[in-house]
């Protein structure tokens, strides 16, 4: 009797989790998979926060490039952990992104942003794109021509 | 002979687009100060050394440091150390960074340190900063200001909290006690530097 009682709980605790953590928190480690895909697609990862008014701007681009075929975006927020309820999730919801966004929470900032590109200086917003057959780091803002100029190359 | 001058250029153009490194010395400036007055490094004749944080008043990672700024400007000044704060932002390409927002909020926070204006935006480019807050420890030497460390204030900009590493504290100690930063480039997360 007390064990499926139990079992009901875990899996109900579970399951309010899931609905809540739509956007889950990484660290690292948890966010490193997802920067090296091994599929036939071009993946790209954009580094951006709620408040990075440049990052805002170029946001549509990456949603636009999400639509296209054998092209993957990935929206990484580097918003503060405190914010994350008050401001990136309400931010998701109101401008409907279709990316897939993960938020980025780990204090050790000195080390990922070296591991995840040496010649990023840890300025936002920044991109990276990549296939089985190049990777590039672009620590930049882009117009929505030089982004599709730069996917083209890929 | 015409291709290496310019591979040799284009390479030196390459080096000076990065900014210092540690070992150079560093540019003074002359700078407009939240206080209405000009502010060159020349001005303290009995500075040690300095803490140049380039920083900004809307970045949100600059000012989750504002008071961890002035808290390393209370303890290094009187040491030989003085925090001067440098605002790269192009107040035409970014609203709330003018003067008057700058002089604001230092009257705000109480910034103990000078707030400058990289007017014109000559200096930021020189140091290599691209981000607010940017951080360039400068030791006095003879041959002018040697830069000694670059990067990060401590490794946690979104939780004082969380701090393990304080950074900029560990290398200005080693410097006051005559040795050389065990750590000399660190990076942490910020704000892009606004240009037009």
């Amino acid at each position: 009797m007390k064990m499926p009682y139990l079992l009901a709980f875990v899996v109900c605790f579970a399951c309010t989790r899931t609905s809540k953590t739509e956007v889950p928190s990484l660290s690292y480690q948890e966010l490193k998979p997802m920067l090296f895909n091994e599929g036939n697609k071009t993946y790209v990862v954009n580094f951006w926060a709620t408040w990075c008014a440049p990052c805002i701007k170029e946001l549509p681009y990456f949603e636009a490039l999400n639509q296209m075929e054998n092209t993957d975006v990935l929206l990484v927020s580097l918003d503060f952990p405190k914010h994350k309820e008050s401001r990136l999730l309400p931010f998701i919801k109101k401008n409907q992104l279709q990316s897939k966004v993960v938020h980025l929470d780990d204090a050790n900032e000195n080390f990922w942003i070296n591991a995840i590109d040496s010649t990023w200086s840890g300025a936002i917003p920044a991109t990276l794109i990549y296939n089985q057959n190049k990777r590039m780091f672009y620590e930049q803002s882009f117009s929505e021509d030089e982004l599709n100029q730069i996917i083209n190359t890929f | 002979m015409k291709t290496i001058l310019i591979l040799v250029s284009s390479l030196f153009l390459f080096i000076h687009n990065h900014g210092y490194k540690v070992g150079d010395v560093a540019t003074d400036f002359s700078l407009s100060s939240t206080n209405g007055e000009m502010v060159s490094l020349a001005d303290y004749a009995d500075a040690k050394g300095f803490i140049v944080i380039f920083t900004c008043n809307t970045c949100p990672y600059s000012v989750a440091y504002e008071d961890r700024i002035i808290a390393l400007d209370n303890k290094y000044k009187p040491k030989g150390y003085p925090v001067i704060a440098i605002n790269p932002n192009d107040p035409a390409a970014k609203d709330g960074e003018q003067l008057k927002a700058m002089k604001a909020r230092a009257a705000a926070k109480g910034f103990t340190f000078p707030y400058l204006q990289d007017k014109g935006q000559h200096i930021y480019p020189k140091y290599g900063a691209t981000k607010t807050p940017h951080v360039f420890i400068l030791e006095k030497k003879d041959k002018g200001n040697v830069v000694q460390y670059i990067g990060a204030i401590d490794d946690s900009s979104r939780n004082p909290e969380k701090v393990k590493q304080r950074y900029v504290e560990d290398a200005v100690d080693a410097l006051l006690a005559g040795q050389l930063p065990k750590v000399t480039t660190t990076k942490a997360i910020g704000c892009s530097i606004k240009t037009l």
